[in-house]
């Protein structure tokens, strides 16, 4: 038997709705074996997994915190992918994101106005989009790799962080621990109701909604789409490629560190050397799951949120290990890329009777 | 022992996982696919590869171990972008996510737990000679290889049927199938052996560089070893050179931490990375040294007609 | 004619045919490529197999060349069945194929290209020093240590050639040689054909070019929609006896009388230089040329000397360094960007239709957009698209270009080449373009479209418009062109009126006769 594929002569409308829903099946039945291979009922810890953390408040809630920056990260590197600019230095952003916009509340901490999170949400944009401005430059003008450049900024990005908030905004009154004194007041994100859920959330719908009018109804998404699929007709439409990297990198720059801000700002009030359980990385796999498109990333990321969540309630439940939730991550992902296939191409299995012939000349 | 005996042992320490997954990333990029996993495959040899030496005690075992869960994902890299037609650039990302991730999940009982280390092989008379002798006849064995295979991968690629093949196919894959060359099988077999290598490159961290098992060890490494293929442009010597001048800037930060000069330890952590961006600008704004040698066919996707 | 088609449906393998294809059919989905095709070749004979594009030629040499399996049908060699499984089989057995589309190596030097093509065991060294005896002994000069990409596509040719001698081919397949030569590079090319076929060889020889088959062939098969429609002696009939065949009615001539009355010139090309974009790129040198309004002009060369660099600065993908060096409508547009040059009145059609001229992965619809974004007629207002009048100027187009698609608004790469290009052409042509610059206009498109191109060409050129075609197909520019300009190594002869250049004079010209002896190419070669 061999496996071939069968080019369609167009895309596959049914398979681009369908291979989402079939990744995540794929990825359950793995669940499933893993969880039996540790010796768990697979259906109870699937149960915990991906059905309990919708079954009370508190913890949708959680899941509604930690959706906000995957969506947010997710629709621009979706924007950013589908431009074929390979984005994904995003926890770096998100990490600058998150320092820039902690200025305001660190230096002047007494300043306390509605303004005053007005200015930390445009700080944090700003300060991802200006770290992801280095690897669209070094791209447009030395034509270096944005992948390798955007990824090893992660790791400056991270160590800037911990030298910050060991050294110069380390809380003088902490204890010597690697953290920057408490934000109060309008320097927090509000939250909607009693729980954690903060404006964060409505900040990715939004977010959402305006990229959906971008790629579908612009001329400039319209832009992304023909650079991404194909440059050279992009040239002789008129549009500039560079231009096209500089947009998208700057975008989801800006929305990661948006996230970030969102993050130091939210869930955790202060600046922490640890600020983000790697939602830059993981919202690569929101924006495929999401099929690079901005309202496939909303429920993408949610999805992807309701493994975190998971993942620590088997945790404490069942004993899992942390790590189950990475990999599944990573499962996913793999899935995603393998179904996607099905959209472009029709798969078949031949049996090889071709084979045994091979090489027969005439004696 | 003096001092820069020393420090150009640990060189050659920092150097060698380097150079172990990048020879293995440039054959694979020669042939035409971009891998981005390497930092995963790794991690995956890196565990497996303790896991194997921790259980038997032989680290000869754990190198196995560490070639085969390379080539596990290296594996699951080829069956996705070759047989599936997958984009390349996402199947690297995603196996770097699931090397991290697995890895993890399969190293959490070695956490903190003594390792087998890898014993220097020192060849008798030769490496007693002061100086050179314990570094150039000292080492141990994946040192070796590491040199082995730089020599190695440059005839075979150049010198030989084999090599000519492995070009062809990433220079015009088109042009191969043409002629009645399997490039699917080939670039299964390139792919398989920069997982093997990659592999090889993890199980020296956790067996030789430093023998014990922590989570996401490589720190980085293999998206170096990407960087450092780029750099070599895709010259086994070059990459050899590029590797050992590498090690080198990333120890001279190690040293000059200890030393205290008063600079912020995270600056100096950070310059491995920061050269690595500088080293790439440096080549890629020179497209004479770039355009002759790069796989014309890197990173696409081939799909042969019927 | 009659008498001479015979369709062969052998029954016994005979001996005394070197190949025998018999019965073949190849399926892809429901469509049948070759369906039920016979074809015979004897040693010593040079076999032409004709067809139009898209007619399954292509189909039958990668069978037999083991590049593909068949679904149905069998080969016999020298009379015993054989199967074929792959390339290198084929070559065991003595066939060798020259591919139409070079199977080339451009990072490799001709010695290993060579190479890869020839059995395992063999030595570099050795190789290069037998290259040079065959490539003397037959005439084809090549340097075994240059680099591919530094050669031209003549050149390339002979790479291909040398590789199947090499193997001592019974069996020499031609995927459409000329189509990339010069006159007189054809000629040398026959010659080595028919020394071929003397020595017993076989050719199987596939063009669309009768001239050449009468002149070269002694039997031929015709191929039309995968199906075999004839099997004649090509010295028996007429070049349109054949062309009949081949498209299965009478072809659809051109109504090119017209009155030559050229009048203002709307597109001037003045000192026109460019630097080569990357090492294996072409430089342009001085090029002047003057389109009036009215007139069809005809740039003819051999590929890869500069066409597609000229029409990218013609069009703006590449802006020129001065803004005198083009004229577009009276307008210095040299500086302008390819935007700005459509604003003025220009429109642009490419070679390549799939990934320069359409996105593939796109709707019709959305291609509209790709070069009328910036018109006036509304596709995009302050910004946001309008899609619903993209989906209207696309009805129009595909109606008044006859684009057969299967649903409203497909995409792109599910059209044929045919009407993609109709699609791509007509794009143009409905926003009534001033001057039209348009590069290979019916490269690898079927007789139907190629016809309704060309004459959409000329009717625009009657309309007043300057049209400027790009072309490699001598045919095609004698058949359109007023005026017939050369380009070889990225210089420009002047143009001459098409009734006074004689095929002669052109072949000289494609061969560089114009060109200044100290050019900075000729430089850089001797340095």
């Amino acid at each position: 038997m061999k496996l071939v594929l069968d080019k369609r002569s167009e895309h596959s409308e049914l398979m681009t709705l369908m291979s989402p829903v079939l990744a995540i099946v794929l990825t359950v039945i793995t669940g499933a074996i893993i969880f039996a291979v540790q010796g768990l009922n697979p259906f109870s810890a699937l149960f915990v997994y991906f059905v309990e953390p919708l079954t009370s408040l508190w913890s949708i809630e959680e899941v509604l915190v930690k959706a906000a920056p995957l969506i947010l990260i997710g629709a621009g590197l979706s924007v950013c992918y589908m431009a074929n600019v390979w984005n994904i230095g995003a926890e770096g952003q998100l990490t600058m994101g998150a320092l820039a916009g902690s200025f305001v509340p660190i230096v002047f901490s007494s300043w306390q106005s509605p303004l005053t999170l007005v200015v930390m949400l445009i700080m944090g944009a700003l300060g991802g989009a200006a770290f992801a401005a280095i690897p669209a430059f070094l791209k447009n003008r030395f034509n270096a790799n944005e992948i390798l450049t955007s990824l090893m900024l992660v790791y400056i990005a991270q160590l800037i962080l911990d030298w910050v908030v060991r050294g110069p905004w380390r809380d003088p009154k902490g204890f010597n621990f690697p953290q920057s004194i408490s934000f109060e007041g309008w320097q927090l994100m509000p939250t909607l109701g009693e729980g954690r859920v903060h404006i964060g959330i409505i900040l990715a719908v939004i977010a959402v909604v305006i990229l959906t009018i971008l790629m579908s109804r612009t001329l400039k998404g319209f832009e992304i789409l023909v650079i991404g699929n194909a440059p050279r007709a992009g040239r002789f439409a008129g549009f500039s490629r560079k231009k096209i990297v500089w947009f998208t990198l700057l975008l989801s720059g800006g929305l990661a560190g948006l996230a970030g801000i969102g993050e130091v700002a939210g869930p955790s009030g202060q600046l922490q050397t640890a600020i983000s359980p790697g939602y830059g990385f993981t919202a690569i796999i929101v924006a495929f799951l999401g099929r690079l498109n901005p309202i496939g990333v909303l429920f993408a990321g949610v999805m992807l949120a309701i493994t975190y969540i998971g993942g620590e309630a088997a945790q404490i439940d069942l004993g899992v290990s942390d790590k189950t939730a990475q990999v599944f991550q990573g499962v996913l992902l793999f899935f995603i890329l393998a179904c996607d296939t099905l959209i472009l191409y029709r798969i078949k299995l031949l049996a090889s009777k071709i084979k045994p012939q091979q090489h027969v000349a005439a004696e | 022992m003096g001092g820069t005996e020393a420090i150009i042992l640990t060189i050659i320490t920092a150097s060698t996982p380097l150079l172990l997954a990048a020879i293995g990333e440039l054959v694979t990029e020669r042939s035409g696919v971009l891998n981005l996993g390497v930092e995963g495959m790794m991690v995956m040899g890196a565990v497996c590869g303790f896991g194997a030496a921790y259980t038997t005690g032989s680290p000869y075992l754990g190198i196995l171990a560490g070639i085969a869960g390379g080539m596990f994902m290296a594996f699951m890299f080829a069956v996705m972008t070759q047989t599936l037609a997958t984009n390349q650039v996402a199947t690297g990302l995603a196996l770097t996510l699931l090397g991290l991730g697995l890895s993890g999940l399969i190293g959490e009982s070695f956490v903190g737990l003594p390792g087998a280390k890898l014993e220097q092989i020192s060849i008798p008379f030769l490496s007693t000679i002061p100086f050179i002798g314990p570094i150039l006849f000292g080492q141990d064995i994946l040192v070796y290889i590491s040199i082995a295979l730089v020599f190695a991968t440059t005839y075979v690629l150049f010198k030989t049927r084999v090599g000519l093949i492995i070009r062809s196919v990433g220079d015009n894959h088109n042009s191969a199938h043409a002629l009645g060359y399997n490039v699917i099988a080939v670039r299964y077999a390139c792919i398989l052996f920069g997982g093997a290598c990659s592999g090889l490159s993890g199980a020296y961290l956790s067996l030789a560089y430093t023998p014990q098992w922590i989570e996401n060890m490589t720190a980085g490494r293999g998206w170096i070893a990407l960087a450092l293929v780029v750099f070599s442009t895709w010259l086994p010597k070059r990459l050899a050179i590029g590797a050992y001048l590498f090690g080198a800037v990333w120890i001279m930060g190690l040293y000059v931490q200890a030393q205290g000069f008063g600079i912020p330890s995270q600056f100096l952590s950070s310059l491995p990375y920061l050269v690595t961006i500088i080293a790439l600008v440096i080549i890629s704004g020179n497209k004479t040294l770039t355009r002759v040698n790069t796989p014309a066919c890197i990173g696409q996707t081939f799909v042969p007609d019927r | 004619m009659g008498k001479n088609i015979s369709i062969r449906g052998g029954t016994a393998a005979s001996a005394d045919y070197l190949l025998e294809a018999r019965g073949i059919t190849k399926m892809y989905g429901d469509l049948a490529a070759n369906n039920d095709v016979t074809l015979k070749i004897a040693p010593g004979e040079i076999h032409a197999l004709l067809g139009e594009n898209g007619a399954g030629k292509s189909t039958l040499v990668k069978i037999i060349y083991g590049s593909i399996q068949p679904t149905d049908g069998e080969l016999y060699w020298l009379g015993e069945k054989v199967h074929i499984a792959n390339p290198a089989a084929a070559r065991n057995l003595g066939v060798g194929m020259v591919f139409q589309h070079f199977s080339l190596f451009e990072a490799l030097n001709v010695a290993e290209n060579i190479a890869l093509a020839l059995p395992k065991d063999i030595d570099i060294e050795d190789l290069s020093e037998k290259i040079s005896e065959v490539s003397q002994e037959y005439g084809l000069p090549l340097e075994p240590t240059a680099l591919v990409a530094d050669l031209s596509v003549g050149e390339r040719q002979r790479i291909e050639i040398v590789r199947c001698l090499l193997q001592e081919p019974r069996l020499l397949i031609m995927d459409e040689p000329t189509a990339v030569l010069t006159p007189q590079e054809a000629d040398q090319l026959f010659l080595t054909l028919e020394r071929l076929a003397s020595e017993g060889c076989a050719v199987l020889y596939i063009s669309h070019r009768l001239d050449e088959v009468k002149r070269l062939c002694h039997d031929a098969t015709i191929l039309r929609m995968g199906k075999v429609v004839g099997h004649v002696d090509p010295q028996q009939e007429t070049a349109a006896s054949l062309a009949r065949l081949m498209v299965g009615a009478d072809v659809h001539a051109i109504n090119a009388n017209r009155e030559y009355n050229p009048g203002e010139t709307l597109l001037k090309l003045n000192a026109l230089c460019q630097d080569a974009d990357g090492p294996f790129g072409v430089s342009l040198l001085d090029i002047n040329l003057d389109v009036k309004a009215g007139e069809v002009v005809a740039i003819a060369g051999v590929a890869g000397n500069g066409q597609s660099e000229l029409f990218d600065a013609i069009s703006g993908e590449r802006v020129s360094s001065s803004t005198s060096t083009i004229r577009i409508d009276g307008r210095d547009s040299g500086l302008d960007n390819i935007t700005t040059r459509r604003k003025n009145g220009a429109g642009f059609v490419p070679e390549e239709r799939l990934g320069h001229g359409a996105v593939p992965g796109l709707s019709l619809s959305e291609n509209i957009v790709l070069t009328r974004h910036s018109d006036d007629d509304g596709l995009s207002k302050s910004g946001f698209l309008d899609r619903e009048s993209a989906v209207a100027i696309n009805e129009r187009i595909t109606r008044d270009y006859d684009v057969r698609k299967g649903k409203p608004d497909p995409e792109a790469r599910s059209l044929s080449g045919g009407n993609l290009q109709k699609f791509v052409v007509g794009r143009e042509l409905d926003r009534k373009p001033k001057v039209l610059v348009i590069n290979q206009p019916t490269w690898g498109v079927d007789a139907g479209a190629a016809a309704l191109i060309r004459q959409a060409m000329i009717d625009l050129a009657l309309s007043g418009s300057a049209v400027l075609v790009i072309s490699q197909d001598l045919d095609e520019i004698f058949e359109i062109a007023d005026r017939i300009a050369v380009i070889s190594r990225g210089q420009l002869s002047d143009a001459y009126a098409s009734n006074e250049l004689s095929l002669e004079k052109i072949g000289l010209l494609m061969a560089g006769e114009h060109e200044k002896k100290t050019t900075v190419q000729d430089e850089k070669v001797s340095a």
